[in-house]
């Protein structure tokens, strides 16, 4: 077994609690968006109403996936201002904490293929080749050219994100198929294979980070031993080393790369406390003082 | 020496990189014509086989406009409404109803209408009665009670349109002999589309069913013109009179028959 799933360094230096707490927090979020969805229908309890892809909070504030919306547009739909205020107030929300913070907080897929990823570590699966990430850009771009041409939502007829999202909340039906496909897909053929390469969901949201002020930032770069924790427990573990690593190259501490899904788990399995959450401004100045 | 070695492994590298784009795009324009070829199949035989709510948008206009966010389904008061699974006979994650399980209850607030945010509902629907869903269709007159001269007339008395989206036409029972049928007769001018009439048929399986315009309406040559219409327009008939020629009788003449002719 090469590498240990759980971080005994970490755990060693910072104590349970603390090198689990980001996970934790990303837990109880994404479990409690989905209970106050499910409190309404099952208890009568109306925090929010509808499902991920578009519902209402408190029965005054419209939510709509910006995502989605776009396809809609693409397909030739003139949008109603209650679904375009919906849009861009959550594509506001995302444009500041991170576009792919979705993915890592409140969309439910992550569960799944986190347990796969989580399998593969615990039980040193190798299978599966290194694949292009950029795959999904250009089934972004495919989705939203065939909502043009076909004149109507392509994607969200086999979308596995909001047909776990909404599946979860109206029924799941044979939809738990894909979702266990999605697990497979992940566990045997690829690492990190659907929300890493494919998922054009998070490849719209990722252009959200663009500009995303919340990111994470390898501050203590200069303690980092090397122990290579965070690249074993990251999902997109391409995005670290330019700022972990870049000090030679010049390069700030900030995490910058939009596919950065601002888990924090990079934080959690650190021991020596190389990263932090914190703002992708002051790119320039190493935080630390040397030794 | 050096820079021969550089060069190479540019070579390699550019190589490298073209091949892999290829593979990716390969792949996902794989993926995507099977996205597309499966989302089209679904999608134009859910818009024959799905019996939307009150004001949805026309076939694929509302595979468009619907954003699957399921509000009209919370809305519903009666529960009829539910979204398509991905095996169900809708399109993946749009709103529908099975008549026969739970029918429109046109609730004349309209709040599946209200409750959508997309406009796929189109919230110009004001009056509920001029929904039109679907139309009823009284699909086997084989085993209609009906049909067989009973008094049933269960579809006709459920109808939220009472005497206006289902009628009974009298006609003569040539079975007994003396009896009238009053059959059924839909009226698409007036029917919504709700399903009652097809939830309370007393059959096993409703003779009576909710079937999408689109399959139920025949449509008239665009250049018809129905004499009878244009002369009650017109005040007179356009064309001139024509020779009459002798009226003949049905050839199953009895007695009664006279009495029920209007």
């Amino acid at each position: 077994m090469s590498r240990e799933s759980r971080p005994v360094g970490a755990v060693a230096a910072k104590g349970w609690f603390a090198s689990h707490q980001w996970l934790l927090l990303r837990r109880l979020t994404q479990l409690s968006v989905l209970a106050c969805f499910l409190v309404g229908p099952m208890f009568g309890v109306w925090i929010i109403r509808g499902d991920m892809a578009a519902s209402r909070l408190l029965d005054t504030v419209p939510l709509t996936d910006p995502f989605i919306l776009l396809q809609s547009m693409m397909a030739g739909q003139t949008p109603a201002a209650n679904a375009l205020t919906g849009g861009l107030i959550v594509a506001v929300f995302y444009l500041l904490v991170g576009g792919r913070a979705y993915c890592a907080w409140v969309c439910p897929v992550n569960m799944v293929t986190d347990l796969a990823a989580w399998l593969r570590r615990r039980f040193a699966i190798k299978e599966g080749g290194q694949y292009d990430t950029s795959g999904r850009y250009w089934l972004l771009a495919m989705m939203l050219l065939l909502a043009l041409f076909f004149s109507m939502v392509v994607w969200e007829l086999v979308n596995p994100v909001t047909m776990l999202s909404r599946g979860l909340l109206f029924g799941m039906g044979i939809g738990w198929v894909v979702i266990v496909a999605v697990f497979l897909f992940d566990l045997i053929v690829a690492k990190h294979g659907w929300c890493g390469h494919i998922c054009p969901v998070g490849a719209f949201y990722s252009l959200l980070a663009l500009v995303s002020p919340v990111r994470v930032r390898a501050a203590g770069r200069r303690n980092c031993t090397n122990c290579l924790e965070c690249f074993a427990v990251c999902p997109e573990p391409q995005v670290i080393a330019p700022a972990l690593r870049g000090e030679a190259a010049g390069r700030g501490v900030v995490i910058l790369s939009p596919n950065c899904t601002n888990c924090g788990r990079c934080i959690d399995v650190c021991a020596e406390r190389v990263f932090a959450f914190g703002t992708r401004f002051k790119n320039r100045q190493p935080l630390t003082v040397r030794d | 020496m050096n820079e021969q070695c550089n060069k190479d492994k540019m070579g390699t590298t550019r190589r490298r990189f073209l091949l892999d784009s290829a593979k990716t795009a390969c792949g996902v324009a794989l993926f995507g014509l099977g996205v597309g070829m499966y989302g089209f199949r679904q999608a134009t035989a859910s818009v024959i086989y799905a019996i939307r709510p009150p004001g949805a948008l026309d076939g694929v206009k509302f595979l468009a406009a619907c954003l699957r966010c399921g509000q009209c389904v919370r809305a519903c008061p009666y529960k009829a409404l539910r979204l398509a699974t991905p095996a169900e006979e809708a399109v993946t994650g749009t709103p529908y109803f099975i008549a026969r399980q739970i029918p429109c209850e046109l609730c004349e607030n309209r709040p599946c209408v209200k409750a959508c945010p997309s406009g796929a509902l189109d919230p110009q629907l004001t009056d509920i009665y001029k929904a039109r869903m679907g139309l009823a269709v009284l699909i086997d007159q084989e085993t209609c009670l009906n049909y067989q001269g009973l008094r049933c007339d269960v579809c006709y008395r459920n109808c939220p349109l009472l005497d206006k989206a289902i009628t009974l036409d009298a006609q003569h029972n040539r079975r007994s002999g003396k009896h009238t049928m009053f059959l059924p007769k839909v009226h698409s001018a007036h029917c919504t589309g709700c399903g009652k009439c097809e939830k309370a048929c007393v059959l096993e399986k409703s003779a009576i069913r909710v079937v999408p315009i689109e399959l139920a309406k025949g449509e008239l040559g665009h250049h018809y013109r129905l004499g009878w219409e244009e002369k009650s327009k017109a005040g007179a008939s356009l064309i001139p009179e024509q020779m009459d020629l002798p009226d003949r009788l049905p050839e199953f003449e009895s007695p009664g028959v006279k009495e029920l002719l209007p």
